[in-house]
């Protein structure tokens, strides 16, 4: 600071100051004019589009846009991908609050209903849909009723993703558990499906099937909500406000899966997402249950596998959890009737390639493909795509759907069963509890 | 600021450092010359601080005060504006709540569990880099080293090492002839693999803060202790550990703090399983905040632990200037 004085330059340091203040503000200008101009809606031609899609999804999701653009060369397709979960349902619900949705969003179909209360998405007139040649008949009957908010269209339903049974070919047919043609023998029953473990458990010397228990603590929520479901049982009612958990119901499945588990070592007791698919993949197991969106990885893995329903485990009517992948239009100030076309004719292109999407296990809800001869000769997908017909989603309530707290709740309780840390009656006086305290809390949408 | 106050064992430089701080006093009260500095000195200044100030006030300041607002607010993620006024709804909410309980709970746990260690081994793997003859570079690369990976790395490598059965830990384990524990599974054990795993990644920090301690500690001390005999067990506990006083409480009050706010870790190891065994308080207000869309309600929550690490902090800044005058 106090060395001897410069010569004076042309050029001072106090001009380099204004120099570069003048600068940083300039640039700051324009950097925002720059952002206004991205972000203002883009002329003619342009569809933005929001999804959660990462691994084989994600792939597939680029090929399918790669598809669009090949057949709009005139329309600019701008498409964004964000990390799964509360971070996309948060952007997307801040984005809209703040009038910069995008134009067309995935969502799923469980969480949408929470968007359409908050007043978040657009409602789907049937005469716009119909010019796009989008009517109800040719989706999947059971994604598509489900999808209806008070009888009105919010969103478009593009698969179904059910919980399904992953099978080691070469260990189950080491047990005898293979027909002639190399498929799975139908398994019927409690017993039945212990008795199938037990079978591939001397095969594999480890475990007769594995799913995730321990992390994330919502995973345990789907297998539950298949066997209770088989069983007939509902946990919320009333828009969530009620809940309604037959607790015999619920025990009879603990209990079972405990048996499964902790009493007699078919299934490892405490075992997390990863480590689940890591086992099966190994060849530690011959079983795994889980969602179908983990074929890619078992692919990858060039691993001998095949895939099926579910089995019946209690007898009812055949139920199994699932969720569907939607497109949906946030509510935004400045639609107009081209860019609703646009954006309609992107989700109806998204429709039309539905065949690559599938091959991500997704079973297909637009009819035209589902019912294709393609489609059926697509295997092993197309072996559990009577799953979507028996699906069953997360109740309503504000506080449910993918990845929401009530399935962290239900699945904490029900993983706390499995490995071995509460008993049955314990983990449902916690869900209760647990649930009663939102069931009480006012919605904030 | 630590550095000149560290330097100095006894009385001889205790007058040096009385002596600014008295004139300092005498200065505040003498308007004139400060206001001379301001109209003189002070734009300048300003300027050059705007920079920091304008973020300061835009991105921490701001978002706290309309969080300290929203507390009072039933406010939504979902829908704009602060919605219907809630008074003390969401604070009489979140401590009636088992849940807010249970998750400040886990987070002391885990600050109790974390702290200990973290002040400890760095001050013993300091010492140890710091004798080091060769290589000292190495150690002090080694040590540091984690701690500039992103904690979604750490947790990655860290799951993998977890993993029951293939795991690289379970294999170290049960090859030595124990039983493996449940890394992340055991709702009892996991909170100890993720201070185990904390313990690894942030070590760094504190080892490179009392590092820097070290190096203030004049020679001269050890050198004239062991002319008068003293040897290196009673040189570290009556030279290095009491002249490391300071050092020692700039970290553990930093560490106390990153221990209170954590959640990378967790979210992404654990997601606070099993059975919310694991569930930080920052957690909770996540799930409220974001998952549940309860953003009211979340602000509240999260003023409450506001509160709690504030008055952590200041008890400790408290105690510490008690001490200052014994050292």
């Amino acid at each position: 600071m106090t060395g001897p004085p410069l010569p004076r330059s042309a050029f001072t340091r106090r001009d380099l100051l204004k120099a570069t203040l003048l600068g940083a503000v300039t640039t700051a200008g324009c950097s925002s004019v720059g952002a206004g101009l991205l972000n203002t809606p883009p002329g003619a031609g342009t569809v933005s589009y929001w999804n959660l899609f990462g691994g084989g999804d994600g792939v597939r999701m680029l090929q399918m846009e790669d598809g669009y653009r090949k057949a709009n060369p005139h329309i600019e397709l701008r498409s964004i991908t964000l990390a799964w979960g509360n971070p996309y349902y948060t952007k997307l619900a801040l984005a809209t609050v703040g009038d910069r949705p995008p134009d067309v969003a995935a969502s799923h179909l469980t969480r949408m209903k929470t968007l359409v209360r908050a007043n978040l998405l657009q409602e789907l007139n049937p005469e716009d849909l119909e010019r796009h040649g989008m009517t109800a008949d040719k989706f999947a009957p059971r994604a598509w009723e489900a999808g209806l908010v008070d009888g009105k269209i919010y969103a478009i339903p593009i698969d179904t993703h059910p919980f399904v049974l992953f099978y080691n070919t070469k260990i189950c047919e080491q047990a005898g558990l293979l027909d002639a043609e190399g498929n799975l023998r139908p398994i019927e029953g409690p017993d039945a499906f212990q008795d199938a473990l037990s079978k591939v458990k001397q095969v594999t010397g480890r475990d007769g099937a594995t799913h995730a228990v321990t992390s994330p603590s919502s995973a345990p929520w789907r297998i539950f909500q298949t066997l209770y479901s088989q069983l007939g049982g509902e946990v919320l009612a009333d828009d969530g406000t009620r809940i309604v958990l037959d607790d015999a119901k619920a025990k009879q499945v603990l209990d079972y899966l405990r048996v499964l588990t902790v009493d007699k070592g078919l299934m490892p007791a405490s075992v997390d997402y990863q480590g689940s698919i890591a086992l099966f993949a190994s060849g530690a197991a011959g079983f795994h249950l889980n969602g179908e969106w983990e074929i890619s990885t078992f692919q990858t893995a060039k691993l001998p596998f095949s895939m099926t329903l579910v089995p019946n485990i209690f007898g009812g009517p055949y139920a199994v959890q699932a969720d569907s992948h939607t497109l949906v239009l946030p509510v935004r100030p400045d639609q107009d009737r081209a860019a609703l076309d646009r954006a309609l004719g992107f989700v109806r292109s998204m429709l039309d390639q539905s065949l690559t999407w599938a091959q991500g296990g997704h079973v297909p809800t637009w009819q035209p493909v589902a019912t294709s001869a393609a489609y059926r000769e697509l295997t092993p997908q197309s072996q559990y795509a009577s799953a979507a017909a028996s699906a069953v989603y997360d109740p309503a309530g504000w506080y449910s759907g993918s990845g929401s707290n009530f399935e962290t709740i239900v699945g904490s309780a029900v993983g706390a069963v499995v490995t071995g840390e509460m008993s049955s009656v314990d983990a449902i006086a916690q869900m209760r509890s647990q649930l009663a305290v939102l069931a009480a809390t006012a919605s904030p949408v | 600021m630590a550095s000149t106050e560290i330097t100095g064992p006894a009385g001889t430089v205790a007058p040096a450092r009385t002596e600014p701080r008295t004139t300092g006093r005498r200065r505040s009260p003498s308007g004139t010359k400060r206001e001379n500095r301001l109209s003189g000195h002070g734009w300048p200044g300003l300027l050059f601080l705007a920079p920091f100030l304008v973020m300061y006030l835009l991105f921490i300041v701001g978002p706290a005060v309309y969080g300290l607002v929203m507390s009072f607010f039933h406010t939504s993620m979902v829908s704009p504006g602060l919605g219907e006024f809630a008074g003390f709804g969401n604070y009489a909410e979140a401590l009636s709540s088992s849940d807010f309980w249970s998750a400040l709970w886990q987070t002391i746990w885990f600050t109790i569990l974390t702290t200990p260690p973290l002040i400890a081994l760095a001050l013993v793997f300091a010492l140890l880099a710091e004798r080091a003859r060769r290589a000292r570079w190495f150690f002090r690369l080694a040590f540091f080293l984690p701690y500039i990976l992103p904690s979604a790395v750490v947790a990655l490598i860290w799951i993998w090492m977890y993993t029951p059965e293939l795991g690289l830990l379970s294999r170290a384990v049960t090859s030595l002839g124990f039983a493996e524990p449940d890394w992340l599974g055991d709702p009892d054990f996991a909170m100890v693999s993720l201070a185990i795993t904390t313990v690894w990644w942030t070590l760094g920090f504190n080892f490179v803060l009392y590092l820097a301690g070290l190096q203030e500690i004049p020679r001269e001390l050890y050198e004239a202790s062991s002319i008068d005999g003293a040897g290196p067990w009673q040189q570290i506990r009556l030279i290095t550990v009491p002249l490391l006083a300071r050092t020692t409480s700039l970290v553990v009050v930093l560490q106390v703090i990153a221990s209170l706010k954590v959640f990378d870790q967790m979210y992404i190891m654990t997601q606070g399983g099993p059975n919310y065994a694991t569930r930080s308080l920052l957690q909770y207000v996540f799930d409220v905040g974001f998952t549940d869309f309860r953003s009211g309600a979340a602000a509240a929550a999260s003023t409450l632990f506001f509160v709690v690490v504030l008055a952590v902090s200041a008890f400790w800044l408290v105690m510490t200037r008690r001490q200052e005058p014994e050292l």
